[in-house]
């Protein structure tokens, strides 16, 4: 079976043929299948932010291909832009990026820019904001007068609007407080499973990644190094370890647990999930009942 | 991208041109400027263009830098040089309607081209070698005496070297705007002068708003280390002339006094 997504050998250098070249990306290989949910982890520097890039065409690969739905991102160059509105990217504080007078309109910019206009365009706008969490009465308003959560689901809410088959997100929870967080991550997950849309979630917090993902991206000085379901990858945490990155603060536990000789299963990667193993592994053992 | 723009970027490094004197290098940049207008034969053009080109080696920055930083005004140079051909006076060696061609025109064009090559080679020298806050500090320096008038010196260079200090940051903010309302479908590369223009609204909005927002924070993080101005402020590195300043500037005199020779007892041309 043929994924949405393909990447063939993709690799990427800065600046070629000057002596500011650096490699970001070499030689990654690998498929994404339609309705997954993709983290991808890596150190800041080891080429996440490039990689995605790459993905709705706003960096040229320098080396390999990306192929959405069979086909070559880069075969027609003068139509990459409809491969934006295929591939939605919200990038790191995506806040920023608002400019128009309402929230309304802002959210619009996208998919006006597709062309859609009229009943079309008040219904994807709508639908994109119930998603992203935005009231209807913020709608109205200057988007400069949101809150900062607000302000980052609106902005979200604006790729949202165009529909796309794959949305990617960078580092989409930076910044923002635990509240924020929760709003936004199940907001997120929501629009996922009702939309069966394909999602790449890059992210410094392995606790999100473990509750979400169905597979995990793992990148290291540029290069893929890991990528398996998210269970498989957390299961190694000595690796993860060498490169610089952890396993989630519950996956650790449970592991310290069993090397003590407590009997609970591995791969464990929510609190909730270590919350009933426990229980069970102490009812079994007759502590409590 | 944006950032490719050579011209008035630093490059660190430890060349004699570097460690040279910021001050100094000013001074020798202005009297630079001054000779290369002053050269009116082709032994003082020569004399400068050496100058120069002495100056660009001893900075042990790759040519290909200087090469770049001249490209954006390579347009300018050919269309001042071409006018300059049919603006001479004297025998005209070719006609064709109005447009005449004189010997004197074609020197004029020469001296032109030579003459604004050697300023954007020296001023990228000067910039390459030279980093932001040296070239306030430099600057404040010459400026002082400007004090007696009431004028504030402190006040400007600090407002100099805050701008300096966020053109590189607002670029790197302007390349990731393009790219967010690029992937919101933002096209700006094609449509008429109008259409491009709307389509920097995108781009322009969030760039002054962020402008301003850094502005503040900065305003504050100036204010909680208690900055209060310049009065009774001393510099955390003083800068001090050395050997090398005292060498360069005899240089430079020695050029002046080749170039005001040359004038006197070499015939001009133009």
């Amino acid at each position: 079976m043929s994924g949405i997504l393909e990447l063939k050998n993709l690799g990427f250098v800065y600046s070629q043929g000057t002596p500011f070249e650096k490699r970001a990306v070499s030689d990654v290989s690998l498929s994404i299948n339609k309705g997954e949910l993709i983290g991808i982890i890596g150190h800041t520097g080891s080429g996440k932010s490039t990689l995605v890039q790459m993905l709705n065409g706003l960096i040229k690969p320098t080396e390999g291909e990306v192929l959405l739905n069979g086909k070559n991102i880069w075969d027609e160059p003068k139509k990459i832009r409809s491969v934006r509105f295929k591939v939605g990217m919200v990038f790191q504080y995506p806040e920023y990026q608002l400019f128009e007078e309402t929230v309304y309109k802002d959210i619009a910019f996208g998919a006006a820019n597709m062309g859609k206009s009229g009943d079309e365009l008040d219904q994807a706008v709508k639908s994109a904001a119930e998603f992203a969490g935005i009231k209807p009465e913020l709608l109205q308003k200057s988007p400069f007068d949101l809150s900062g959560g607000e302000k980052r689901r609106a902005a979200i809410a604006g790729v949202i609007a165009m529909n796309p088959e794959v949305l990617i997100l960078d580092e989409p929870t930076a910044g923002l407080d635990p509240m924020g967080r929760e709003v936004l991550l199940s907001r997120i997950v929501h629009y996922h499973k009702e939309k069966n849309n394909t999602v790449l979630l890059v992210s410094h917090s392995m606790e999100d990644v473990a509750r979400f993902a169905d597979r995990i991206m793992v990148l290291d000085d540029s290069r893929l190094v890991m990528f398996g379901k998210t269970k498989e990858v957390f299961s190694v945490p000595d690796k993860l370890e060498k490169i610089g990155l952890r396993v989630p603060q519950v996956t650790k536990l449970t592991q310290l647990l069993r090397q003590r000789g407590y009997d609970i299963p591995e791969g464990i990667l929510t609190v909730d999930e270590a919350f009933s193993e426990i229980t069970a592994f102490l009812k079994k053992e007759g502590k409590i009942w | 991208m944006v950032r490719d723009v050579a011209f008035g970027q630093y490059f660190p490094g430890n060349s004699i041109i570097h460690r040279l004197d910021p001050r100094a290098k000013n001074l020798i940049f202005i009297a630079f400027v001054v000779i290369i207008f002053c050269a009116f034969n082709y032994v003082s053009l020569g004399i400068t263009a050496a100058f120069t080109l002495l100056f660009l080696i001893l900075s042990r920055i790759p040519a290909k830098f200087y090469f770049k930083s001249m490209k954006v005004i390579l347009f300018i140079v050919l269309i001042t040089s071409l006018f300059n051909i049919f603006y001479g006076t004297g025998d005209v060696i070719w006609q064709w309607w109005i447009f005449k061609v004189t010997w004197n025109g074609i020197h004029r064009a020469v001296f032109v081209t030579v003459r604004i090559i050697c300023l954007i080679l020296a001023s990228s020298c000067l910039t390459f070698t030279t980093s932001p806050t040296e070239l306030t500090n430099a600057i404040e320096w010459m400026m002082k005496p400007l004090s007696v008038i009431h004028f504030p010196v402190h006040e400007i260079s600090m407002m100099m070297s805050l701008a300096l200090r966020f053109i590189p940051t607002l670029m790197e903010e302007t390349d990731k705007l393009i790219a967010a309302q690029k992937s919101r479908g933002a096209d700006m590369e094609s449509g008429n002068v109008f259409k491009r223009a709307k389509a920097l609204i995108p781009i322009l909005v969030p760039l002054f708003v962020s402008a301003f927002r850094r502005a503040y924070d900065i305003a504050t993080a100036m204010e909680c280390r208690c900055y209060r101005g310049g009065a009774g402020r001393t510099s955390m590195k003083t800068l001090s002339f050395s050997a090398r300043d005292a060498a360069a500037f005899i240089l430079t005199a020695i050029t002046i006094c080749g170039v005001i020779l040359c004038n006197i007892f070499v015939t001009s041309v133009i």
